[in-house]
């Protein structure tokens, strides 16, 4: 949208607000860009991991049996776990937004300490998850070994697990930081209801990552427990 | 009648030092970084090509061996494709031009825009590094398995240059929809806005949604090189023809990355030189939306000899023969605009007949291509290599040379020498179908592509071609020259020597570091020459 007409006027005497960019004539485009922003780099995320997610289609069709064999390898209870703690945490993040939205900044403070609290729960518990893959020779490559007629396509179902689980964890660990950055602002009294834009597009992109795991829980940890209970 | 002085106070002179153009985030200054970098890229691509034709001047292969030939022609290809073309006209004329066009003072995110050309850099400098220490002979497709299990070559350092580059197009892509969306001047509406800015938006939604599954796909290469592990490589039970599917359903909008800024060139030239407002505006607009959703839907016409079910490529046939219409609407557009227009032949112009011409003949090989029975009979051969030249250098490079001449007097507010741009326009459209044409003829009688030798009864056609691309070399020399020359001798341009529409052409050339004095407001469409006089300095 253009500016309103009353912003025409580049170089009249009413005061800025200080994190108003030179680039943009009121804050309200520069959220909404902001805003755009961070949307259309979360589509270009989902293009991203699509082509990891059209990589396992094409293989759960063609070894329906390996690919249930390899789910069942992968621990439920943790990655059960690890979905509740990740809920949880875009609980928290949405709290910590709504919380700098409405000018409460130590409770904004609190929030994003809590998801990252969370944030780094997940990590530790996807850590015990792949060390032990590696104490038992899950881990694809040259020391891969694999009891059973499917080894080979089981290696292609793990090696997909650890890519599209290991791309998640390096964005949960980029997540971890730019809510460091946001709660380190939030505690110096940076935002106020005027302006709280990078809160906002912190909390998107947390919840992005959020979602990727809704679906690569179920793809890789429930895909054939249907026939398995634990 | 005076003669124009250049402005006392402008974007190039307001500061002098290094660390003012390395750390700046002033989108023009960006511009020119971008052009520097990709101007450097297409002479080293040129120069893989150079010695491309001098192999292929004689049959037998005796200058190169065969494992060097293919090193070559994969560098000239990742270079070209990768680090010229698809950056050329967004990050350059782009990133210039577009602030300027909405009336506003930078993009939407100027510091993720530097981000953007550190990026390219770094990604250059992967691959220029993989080029320094041996090369790689994969071809700029990357086809597995032979990518992943049997070149010895450094496949992942290049892999990783493309990966890092694909990440400054997503960049450059989101910055231009955002700023289009929300940064455009009061009374600018979307049926006001220059086609070029319609073309960079259908451009930048390729970007978006195309660059990151390339950047997947890179990636879970270098993975399969690294651990032996089957993703494509059907001996360890993967599928290589996934790996082509994901592949092109980026490179295959890639091509229009390419072109469809050319296309935005194009209708500005031809709207300022022929004096009329373009014909069929909103065609024209849509057509490009059109380019970039359909382009989509083409990719695996790449892949019709690879095993796809023969249902598949019949439907992805019909798909790239739908591509060619809304392509054909502006061809036919930018021509009723030509029309009983007040044609003045400015080399711009006679760049843009150069694209109309050689993008029409690329554009029509193409039909053939898409036709499953014949591109059985021309697949992989110099047929292809014809086709996609046409596009890519006859429409995407024409188009590029075409704004590098219209703007260069806004960039630098100075003039190029006329004459001298003419004739190069001549040179570089005779020496290119000098090289290209012969190669239709070539594939046609069978030749295949990437080898070094080939049979005797090729090299009348192949010397034909070695011929055009010295004539077309030259071509590309003298402009580099007189561009450079202009920089202290042309004469000062003044704001509008085009006398044209547009925003960009309101405010002093060079502009101010903020463009424009203050925001402009615009009341009226983007090519109102009728109500301008006649007249062309």
């Amino acid at each position: 949208m253009p500016a309103p007409p009353g912003a025409v006027h580049v170089h009249d005497a009413h005061a800025h607000h200080p994190a108003l960019q030179h680039q943009f004539e009121t804050m309200g485009q520069q959220l909404e860009s902001a805003t755009l922003g961070m949307w259309l780099f979360l589509v270009t995320e989902i293009m991203f991991f699509g082509g990891l997610f059209m990589a396992y289609l094409l293989y759960r069709v063609w070894y329906p049996v390996a690919w249930a064999e390899g789910s069942l390898e992968l621990d439920i209870l943790l990655g059960g776990v690890n979905t509740v703690v990740l809920i949880g945490s875009s609980l928290t993040m949405a709290l910590a937004v709504r919380a700098a939205q409405t000018g409460f900044p130590r409770a904004t403070v609190n929030y994003l300490l809590v998801t990252m609290a969370l944030g780094l729960t997940f990590l530790v518990i996807k850590g015990f998850e792949y060390a032990h893959k590696f104490e038992t020779g899950h881990v694809p490559g040259p020391n891969f070994h694999f009891e059973g007629p499917h080894a080979q396509q089981v290696e292609i179902f793990l090696s997909l697990y650890f890519a599209m689980t290991g791309l998640h964890a390096v964005h949960m660990v980029i997540g971890f930081g730019l809510l460091s950055v946001i709660a380190w602002m939030a505690y110096r009294r940076r935002f106020s209801p005027e302006w709280y834009a990078p809160v906002e597009m912190a909390g998107l992109y947390w919840h992005f990552v959020d979602i990727v795991w809704i679906f690569l829980f179920p793809l890789l940890y429930l895909v054939d427990r249907a026939h398995h209970f634990v | 009648m005076t003669t124009p002085l250049l402005p006392r106070e402008h974007y190039l002179n307001i500061r002098y030092g290094i660390l003012s153009w390395l750390l700046t985030k002033d989108h023009k200054r960006i511009a020119l970084l971008y052009l520097i970098s990709v101007t450097a890229f297409f002479f080293l691509g040129g120069f893989f090509a150079v010695l491309i034709r001098l192999e292929l001047a004689t049959p037998a292969g005796d200058m190169v061996s065969s494992d060097t030939y293919n090193k070559l022609f994969t560098m000239h290809g990742v270079i070209m494709v990768f680090f010229f073309l698809i950056p050329s006209i967004p990050a350059v004329l782009g990133n210039f031009l577009i602030p300027m066009m909405i009336g506003a003072k930078d993009l939407a995110f100027p510091r993720l825009n530097l981000l953007s050309w550190y990026i390219y850099m770094l990604g250059g400098t992967f691959t220029m590094w993989a080029v320094i220490v041996g090369g790689v002979d994969t071809g700029w497709t990357f086809y597995t398995p032979y990518s992943t299990a049997a070149s010895n070559t450094n496949v992942v350092a290049t892999g990783l240059g493309v990966f890092i580059t694909g990440f400054s197009s997503i960049l450059t892509g989101l910055n231009f929809i955002v700023t289009i969306h929300r940064m455009r001047a009061p009374g600018l509406t979307w049926f006001r806005l220059p086609l070029f800015v319609w073309a960079h938006y259908a451009t930048s939604l390729i970007f978006i949604l195309g660059t990151p599954v390339i950047a997947i796909t890179v990636l879970l290469l270098a993975v399969e090189r690294g651990l032996h592990i089957g993703i494509f490589d059907p001996a360890l039970g993967g599928d290589p023809v996934l790996f082509q599917h994901l592949f092109w359903f980026y490179s295959h909008p890639a091509v229009y990355i390419m072109v469809l800024p050319s296309m935005g060139v194009v209708s500005e030239v031809v709207a300022c030189f022929s004096r009329k407002n373009i014909f069929g505006y909103s065609f024209v607009a849509f057509s490009s939306l059109a380019i970039a959703v359909f382009g989509f839907l083409v990719w695996a016409h790449h892949m019709f000899v690879a095993g796809m079910s023969v249902y598949a490529a019949m439907i992805f046939s019909f798909l790239s023969y739908a591509v060619a219409i809304p392509s054909a609407v502006k061809v036919f557009n930018w021509t009723a605009t030509l029309y009983k227009g007040s044609i003045s032949w400015q080399a711009p112009l006679l760049f843009v007949f150069g694209f109309l011409g050689l993008f029409t003949i690329g554009g029509m090989t193409g039909l053939f291509l898409a036709a499953l029975a014949i591109d059985v009979h021309v697949h992989d051969t110099y047929f292809i290599v014809a086709h996609f030249h046409y596009i890519m250098v006859g429409g995407a490079i024409m188009g590029y040379m075409a704004g590098l001449h219209f703007w260069w007097p806004k960039i630098t507010g100075r003039m190029y020498p006329e004459g001298w741009a003419k004739f190069s326009a001549l040179v570089i459209f005779i020496g290119f179908n000098l090289t290209f044409f012969p190669q239709f003829v070539l594939g046609y009688l069978g030749m295949p592509r990437r080898y070094h030798a080939y049979p005797e009864e090729f090299q009348v056609l192949n010397v034909m071609s070695s011929a055009g691309a010295s004539i077309l070399a030259v071509g590309y020399v003298i402009p580099m020259v007189y561009f450079l020359w202009s920089l202290r001798y042309g004469r000062a341009a003044g704001p509008n020597p085009w006398g044209a529409t547009g925003l960009e052409w309101t405010t002093q050339s060079p502009p101010l570091t903020e463009n424009f004095p203050m925001t402009p407001v615009v009341t009226e469409g983007a090519y109102e020459y009728s109500k301008r006089e006649m007249r062309v300095v």
